[in-house]
């Protein structure tokens, strides 16, 4: 396995290298963000806004979903940009492309 | 003369040429860095000392110039671009060649004339001289890459002066008087309405050549063409003060102005896609700069107190965290040869004071509790939720999901940690571990100062740095946790696609962007024109050839030695025409006579 050969340096190896392990930190952050959205229900906000019927800034798990779809959304449409924006390596240094380099 | 020779842009323009001049055996490396640092620490030591008010103020063409006007706005860039010069110069000492500090310094000079300058003809001599100096930058990378994307880079700068130069003499032409800051906004009036309008037209051309440097959306391809382009200290240098001192300057002429806030919210949610899909890091940190830049522009389109203030803290961040990116970026650049995420990976294991302070920087800009961005664009957003601009709000928030997605994850994601790459290399060189710490001990400084004002009552000289006096309160509960949930569902969901496998793989490849239009559409169409000029030309050339040959040819058969007019005839035969001529006149004069 790739990993294995590589997980030593200087005779050293890594928490991080082991599957697991990195399993681990996945688990870790979904512990971490229960408890983030958990704490919608112990502080009381005001919101600032009426829109979406004032959920939108004050409601429950607003701040958590917007983040997490926001993100998540970003990625899949940035993937699809790649069909129509993403060119070789080389694009503009072969013929016809930049004639200043 | 001392107020000239002494005011922050000259002492380090000329004090950089100077130590540039000077001969080797005269001055030894070592000194030669000792005085280069020295310079921008005796200036800011020097600009410290002066009140508000103008200095240095000289006549030209009759003219009143003023070199230096300090004001609570242009004096907390003063102050950052002295810090951005020093921790810059540090970064840069891990070549032998001096040549980057010393340009590096001079452009900051440059910068420092931009943010002081009095009226709008010695801001246009900074702004030129900038553009200058800041292309040498580019070029000091010696690739033809880099030579390509510097002159790209020049061209820009030049057309933003153009447009600058322009829009000046237009304004002298209307007005009369060498416009100053003061005069500027009340000559033009476009501010009556709240708009720009883009009914006067010299204010349209100098907001143009401002938005040109400040990477407004379309304007903003030569940062992400050229600053990738450049060495690790030269692209240090330059995430520093070119955009920064557009944003100054929006701050200075623009303030309220409504288009602003539009433009602005595109430059902090379009960059991010592109983030997302691009595989040379640092070209990540030239987008996620437009990102930034666009809630500065949004808080100088907002216009309020509390959002100018926002706008100039988080250039003043963005100056830190965004050269600690570069640092970290270019530190990987040095020991590995290049900065693609789809070949890197594990660095942490041979760089890692280098991984913690990328992730300092990380941190910094996606606006954690305790790092800067957190006291420097939540005043912008706050702003934003005053006025009640509602989907403005909302745009902000997930180009604050966004940049943490990008910068705040994949940079430091797929360069440190991700898979193994197999490279194994040396950490950083202490120059430039020194000046990262310089920068991500100040990104936490400007992050935990609020804090320490509310528990301790601690005064918080940033704050007072900026340009207006506002209390505002960074850590208040919802501010902490309402952050905390954005930007950790915003890793969970980064975390959820990379086990799904959905995630994009980083590729070796290049995104078209708007240079694409000059790059490749432009290059075609010039391209073309230059075809069709050559083809008419040897047409036209051919044509001619031929019609010189013909004539040529034409004379050689008469006039050439066998030619009816061109060879020689016997004597005999000239004696018998002679006689035949003279019969033709006796038979003539016969019949005419009468």
């Amino acid at each position: 396995m790739a990993h294995h050969d590589h997980g030593k340096h200087g005779g050293k190896s890594y928490w991080l290298d082991r599957k697991g392990n990195v399993a681990k930190v996945f688990y870790a952050l979904i512990a971490v963000d229960v408890l983030w959205l958990a704490a919608d229900f112990f502080y009381k906000k005001k919101a600032e806004f009426e829109a979406w019927g004032g959920w939108a800034d004050g409601g429950f798990g607003f701040y958590p979903v917007y983040g997490f779809v926001g993100a998540f959304l970003l990625v899949l449409a940035a993937k699809q940009m790649r069909r129509v924006l993403m060119r070789s390596e080389d694009y503009y240094e072969r013929r016809g492309g930049s004639s200043s380099t | 003369m001392a107020d000239f020779l002494l005011s922050p842009p000259l002492l380090l323009m000329l004090g950089s040429v100077v130590l540039a001049a000077a001969p080797r055996n005269v001055l030894p490396r070592t000194a030669l860095r000792a005085l280069l640092l020295a310079l921008p620490v005796y200036s800011l030591w020097r600009f410290w000392g002066l009140d508000f008010g103008d200095y240095a103020q000289f006549e030209l063409f009759g003219q009143t110039l003023t070199l230096v006007r300090i004001d609570p706005l242009s004096r907390i860039f003063v102050v950052i671009f002295h810090l951005a010069a020093l921790i810059g110069s540090v970064y840069s000492f891990y070549v032998k060649d001096n040549f980057q500090p010393l340009v590096g310094v001079f452009y900051a000079g440059s910068a420092l004339g931009v943010v002081l300058a009095g009226d709008l003809w010695t801001l246009f001599l900074f702004w030129e001289v900038a553009a200058v100096s800041s292309a040498l930058l580019v070029w000091v990378r010696r690739s033809g890459r880099a030579a390509g994307a510097g002159l790209r880079y020049l061209g820009m700068q030049m057309v933003s002066g153009v447009l600058l130069l322009a829009g000046i003499v237009l304004l002298r032409h209307e007005t009369g008087a060498a416009p100053g800051w003061a005069e500027f906004r009340n000559l033009t009036g476009f501010l009556e309405d709240g708009g720009l309008g883009f009914s006067n037209l010299a204010a349209t051309l100098i907001f143009l050549a401002f938005g040109l440097k400040a990477a407004f959306p379309l304007l903003h391809s030569w940062l992400i063409d050229a600053y990738p382009e450049s060495t690790p200290a030269g692209a240090v240098f330059l995430s520093a003060f070119t955009t920064k001192f557009a944003i100054y300057a929006l701050a200075r002429a623009f303030p309220g102005q409504s288009e602003l806030i539009w433009i602005g919210a595109l430059m902090t949610a379009f960059p991010i896609f592109f983030a997302v899909i691009e595989n040379d890091l640092r070209r990540v940190l030239a987008y996620s700069m437009t990102n930034q830049l666009g809630f500065m522009v949004v808080g100088i389109g907002i216009g309020t107190e509390l959002a100018i203030n926002g706008a100039v803290a988080h250039a003043f961040a963005d100056i830190l965290f965004k050269g600690l990116l570069f640092m970290a970026m270019g530190a990987v650049l040095y020991r590995v040869g290049h900065v693609n995420g789809s070949d890197l990976g594990g660095l942490y294991k041979s760089m890692p004071i280098t991984t913690g302070f990328c992730i300092i920087g990380a941190a910094s800009i996606s606006a954690f509790p305790l790092f800067s961005a957190f006291a420097t664009k939540s005043l912008i957003m706050s702003a934003a939720v005053y006025k009640e601009y509602f989907w403005l709000w909302l745009v902000l928030l997930f180009a604050s999901a966004g940049v943490f997605h990008h910068a705040g994850i994949k940079i430091p994601f797929f360069a440190f940690f991700h898979h193994d790459s197999g490279i194994r290399c040396k950490e950083a060189p202490r120059s430039m571990l020194v000046a990262m710490v310089l920068a991500a001990a100040a990104s936490m400084g400007i992050g935990l100062l609020p804090l320490a004002e509310m528990w301790f009552g601690l005064a918080n000289p940033f704050y007072e740095l900026l340009p207006y006096q506002v209390h505002y309160e960074a850590y208040t509960t919802t501010h902490v946790i309402t952050q905390s949930q954005l930007l950790f569902f915003s890793a969970l969901a980064f975390a959820t696609l990379m086990r799904t496998g959905l995630y994009p793989p980083e590729l070796r490849s290049v995104n078209l962007d708007a240079d694409w239009f000059y790059r490749r559409v432009g290059y075609r169409v010039w391209d073309g024109v230059a075809t069709a000029f050559v083809a008419l030309h040897r047409t036209g050339y051919a044509v001619a050839g031929r019609l010189a040959t013909a004539a040529l040819a034409s004379a050689q058969r008469h006039l050439g030695p066998q030619g009816l007019l061109g060879r020689s005839w016997l004597t005999a035969s000239m004696a018998l025409w002679v006689a035949v001529l003279l019969a033709a006149y006796l038979l003539v004069f016969y019949w005419r006579l009468p």
